[in-house]
């Protein structure tokens, strides 16, 4: 029996009927078109499905679409401002923090989480809040380096 | 201040805005009105005779289009190597691994198709099982492939020089044996395809999450019995591949088919769970070799016999037993080498190529090897490895040629960056430094199947108001940043900005690119690019010549404006000419400006049409003659030094990595920035290789840490701090002096990292992982010594 909820995904109301099965992330991919959330493990283990739910960010794989009711999210397609790619986003082209890019949205997300709460973290800072994203490609260096010089 | 205009900079990549906003399509983003969805049927258990398959409950599910097995499949038998195809689509007769294929479904949705595959009926009758190399050459034992007696899937047997003759000159003589693990590539996105056949014409489109669209495109037609010109490849964004997306996969076969029976588009995807079963990552290697050396430490020779454990079917596993010989042939001079390789047959997933292909366990044997050689001789490793070092122009035994080799500027570079000589001997006891060198090929030097093809072809068309340049590459962006290496490769050659251009690549209309694997893009594809930038250039240039009157020969093209050598012509009515083309654009030149590229290529397309430019590339003849010459052979080889620093909790067996200092050459830096990413990955693999990985099996083939939880990979807290050091050569085999850096930049840093725990705690490791328990027996045996 599917179930009507009501949820704000950046800055959008949206009154969708899920089934009470259904995880978030498969929501927001499939029924919502939002495809910048990705898919890696559905496990909650390499946070590829990061998203920011209440001002945390979360596995969306971990949280059924039902928990989501009435609550405030961001993906990766609310990040972007109106003059165009936000300071992190800027920063992760700029250091080369991005290879395939399968991780970046999640690690985006969670980097952004982190500036939100602590716009000036140090490196061990940095490296605690990503370390539930995992990356293959990059090693994390240039990574860590984009989210610290976003206010630098 | 570089010579260049927009290579050898740190140009952002042009994929990263889209990768950066969600709006880059990856495969699992893509869907199709009408899509079904497919799943597939794969074997519970790792040895068995299928007696019987029943696939009525499955077709008589409401929602269910299409079941097929080997029986609407065929037996058409395919693989990576043609010398070996060892596999078909489904098993008719037995099942040779957990996860061998058996049947796909197509349904309306993903759980009709899931339950579908549930209400699929086999009986098995269950076969001996055969899960180590020990079992599978045990006299007697049962095979898996009739044609392959003793399990043997593949043996090397080479020797070049004399090894006993230079063993008799040596002073000392050193044995050991070596073993890493099973490891799996862990990229994070899972492989993923939608199929679409199109019943009225004969194409079949496939998108797929390949590094290979080339390869898949040819197994396709092979396999589905489809002319190549009717099927079509395309790569969306890849999330990274490391070797395991760089062949055909049964569920893009089955997708395909599905399509075919169905008529419908077919999207199929592998859970994290499939791409563990499916495998066909780094094999396990067991090396032992024994080294002799002369007193002052010159090599005199090596034997070397190695065992990888296959798996199931070949996949990329001749090259691998190749490789696993051929890659120790440099970058020391080592005048007589002999090698042994054995391939075996079991009963799990099928090993394949993963980032340093064959090569990476046989060098953290042989660089460790080497350490305790030059301990026992008394000399630093550095130096040690040093005196045996060859220079750009050497050639190994084994015919590879080092046309460019800046070994000595890494080892230089990593002394100096991470004060080796302060370190070196001087650390308290529980701190280790440790360093290992490496190198890499740029490229195989021959195609997968025996072929006189172009290894990449490039087209470049001008947009026809001018100003773009179109480029257009079947090669495969898999994260490693070649569209933007080639972007900037057009716009070098061209003489135009970066911004000028756009890059369409991944897709087998195209063109032909063999792909991302073997590290051979950027200085292949790369050449193919400078050449059709070359010649739409000159396309350019000759219409000016004719229109200006000025010998082509004296007019070049540079950031993005016309050079004009010697006197400055009279371009006005040209300029005007222009403009009346464009009456209204706000954008015009201005008197005194330049001539542009823009108004140059407007020119040229009114004087000829679309201005069109070709490149291709293929490798001069390559190598040494003997059976097996064309692995290891290529046009050029990049390599690298590191210097790894550790600490080691004596108490616990638990070894911190402090510092890791890398130097990689790699020719000409294209883009410095991507140079840097592919030497910190590399570094962030081999690492995790060297300290967690190992894919683990149960006593009947399941593998039991299939998931990113128990298979543990390096995360951000793990990794130490990275120097990354570009050291430049002129590779002239490369585009601009280009070569490698994505493959050989894994090779030193497993063995680094042993050396550096034995530096620490003067205890050798003879396996991976080194996981705290492993380090921590070690120490206690040796203390029992």
């Amino acid at each position: 029996m599917k179930k009507l909820l009501c949820l704000n995904i950046n800055d959008k109301e949206y009154e969708v009927a899920v089934e009470p099965n259904q995880t978030l992330v498969d929501l927001i991919r499939y029924e919502l078109g939002l495809t910048g959330t990705k898919k890696g493990c559905e496990m909650g283990d390499c946070g590829s499905c990061t998203v920011i739910m209440d001002g945390k960010p979360v596995n969306s794989c971990l949280v059924l679409a039902m928990q989501a009711d009435g609550k405030k999210i961001t993906t990766i397609e609310g990040v972007e401002t109106d003059d165009g790619l936000h300071p992190i986003q800027k920063s992760f082209v700029e250091k080369g923090a991005i290879q395939c890019g399968f991780c970046s949205p999640g690690m985006i997300l969670s980097g952004s989480a982190l500036l939100e709460r602590n716009p000036k973290p140090d490196e061990d800072d940095i490296r605690k809040a990503i370390s539930g994203n995992l990356c293959r490609c990059t090693g994390y260096q240039k990574i860590v380096e984009a989210i610290k010089s976003v206010n630098e | 201040m570089s010579e260049y205009n927009v290579i050898n900079s740190r140009a952002s990549r042009i994929d990263t805005p889209d990768k950066s906003t969600g709006r880059a399509v990856f495969i699992d983003d893509m869907s199709m009105p009408g899509m079904l969805y497919g799943a597939l049927l794969q074997s519970p258990l790792a040895s068995a005779k299928i007696l019987s398959i029943d696939t009525s409950a499955a077709e008589n599910l409401p929602g269910v289009k299409a079941v097929v097995t080997a029986k609407e499949a065929g037996l058409v038998k395919y693989g990576v190597s043609p010398a070996r195809y060892d596999e078909t689509l489904f098993c008719h007769d037995k099942v040779r691994y957990v996860g061998d294929e058996i049947a796909a479904v197509a349904a309306t949705d993903l759980e009709t198709a899931m339950e579908a595959v549930s209400l699929i009926k086999v009986e098995y009758e269950e076969l001996p099982l055969l899960l180590t190399i020990d079992d599978a050459m045990a006299e007697g034992a049962p095979v898996l492939h009739e044609k392959y007696p003793g399990n043997v899937c593949a043996e090397v047997h080479q020797e070049f020089g004399d090894v006993e003759a230079g063993f008799k000159e040596s002073d000392l003589i050193k044995t050991q044996t070596f073993r890493n693990k099973r490891q799996d590539a862990a990229f994070i996105e899972p492989q993923g395809c939608l199929a679409r056949y199109d019943p009225s014409s004969g194409n079949l489109t496939l998108h797929s999450s390949t590094q290979v669209p080339h390869y898949v495109q040819r197994t396709l037609a092979m396999v589905l019995k489809l002319p190549v010109g009717k099927v079509r490849v395309v790569k969306p964004y890849v999330g990274a591949g490391f070797g395991i997306k760089a062949a055909a996969n049964p569920m893009e076969l089955s997708a395909c088919l599905l399509s075919m029976k169905t008529g419908k588009p077919v999207k199929m995807n592998y859970s994290r769970e499939q791409v563990f079963m499916f495998g066909r990552a780094r094999h396990q290697f067991t090396h032992t070799m024994t080294t002799g050396v002369k007193k002052d430490g010159t090599l005199m020779a090596l034997k070397h016999e190695c065992y990888l454990d296959g798996g199931a079917y070949s996949s990329f596993g001749i090259a691998t037993v190749y490789y696993a010989g051929s890659l120790l042939g440099g970058p020391y001079k080592l005048p007589n080498m002999k090698y042994d390789g054995y391939r075996i047959y079991t009963n799990k997933p099928a090993c394949g190529a993963q980032r340093g292909h064959g090569g990476v366990a046989a060098r953290a044997c042989w660089e460790q090897q080497l350490d305790i050689i030059s301990e026992e001789l008394g000399m630093d490793p550095l130096e040690f490895r040093l005196k045996n070092m060859m220079v750009t122009g050497d050639i190994t035994c084994n015919d590879l040629n080092m046309s460019s080799l800046g070994m000595r500027e890494c080892i230089d570079a990593i002394k100096e960056g991470a004060g080796w000589d302060a370190k070196k001997g001087r650390l308290p006891k529980g701190k280790g430094i440790g360093m290992a060198c490496g190198f890499f090929v740029s490229g195989a030097g021959y195609p997968i199947y025996r072929s006189d093809t172009y290894h990449g072809t490039v087209v470049i068309k001008l947009t026809e108001d001018g100003g773009t340049a179109l480029v257009y590459t079947a090669s495969a962006e898999i994260g490693q940043g070649s569209d933007t290496t080639f972007a900037m490769i057009a716009a070098e050659a061209l003489g135009i900005l970066l911004e000028n251009v756009r890059l369409e690549s991944g897709d087998t209309d195209f063109g032909v690119d063999l792909g991302a694997y073997s590290s051979r893009q950027t200085l292949m594809t790369g050449h193919a690019t400078k050449e059709a930038a070359e010649d739409v250039k000159r396309q350019v240039l000759e219409v000016l010549s004719e229109e200006l009157k000025i010998p082509a020969e004296d007019m070049d093209i540079k950031n993005a404006a016309i050079v004009f050598k010697k006197e400055k012509p009279d371009f006005s009515a040209m300029r005007t000419r222009y403009i009346k083309e464009h009456r209204g654009w706000s954008d015009n030149p201005a008197e005194d400006d330049e001539l542009s590229f823009r108004e140059a290529s407007r020119i040229a397309f009114l004087a000829r049409g679309s201005i069109v430019g070709t490149g291709k590339y293929k490798p001069h003849e390559l190598g040494g003659k003997f059976k097996g010459a064309a692995v290891g052979t290529s046009p050029a080889y990049g390599c690298s030094a590191q210097i790894v620093e550790v600490s080691v909790d004596e108490e616990t067996g638990k070894i911190l990595i402090e510092k890791v200092t890398d130097a990689h050459d790699c020719g000409r830096a294209i883009n410095r920035t991507s140079v840097e990413g592919q030497m910190e990955g590399s570094v962030s693999m081999g690492l995790g290789e060297a300290m967690y990985e190992e894919v683990k099996f149960d006593g009947k083939g399941r593998v039991i840490n299939s998931d990113l939880a128990e298979y543990k990979i390096p995360t951000s807290l793990d990794m130490p701090p990275v120097e990354p050091i570009i050291v430049e050569s002129n590779e002239p085999n490369g585009p601009f002096g280009a070569k490698e850096v994505g493959e050989g930049a894994i090779m030193p840093t497993i063995p680094a990292i042993l050396n550096a725990v034995y530096d620490a705690i003067g205890v050798r490791i003879r396996e991976l992982p080194l996981t705290p328990e492993r380090v921590y027996m070690s120490i206690r045996e040796k203390e029992k010594e």
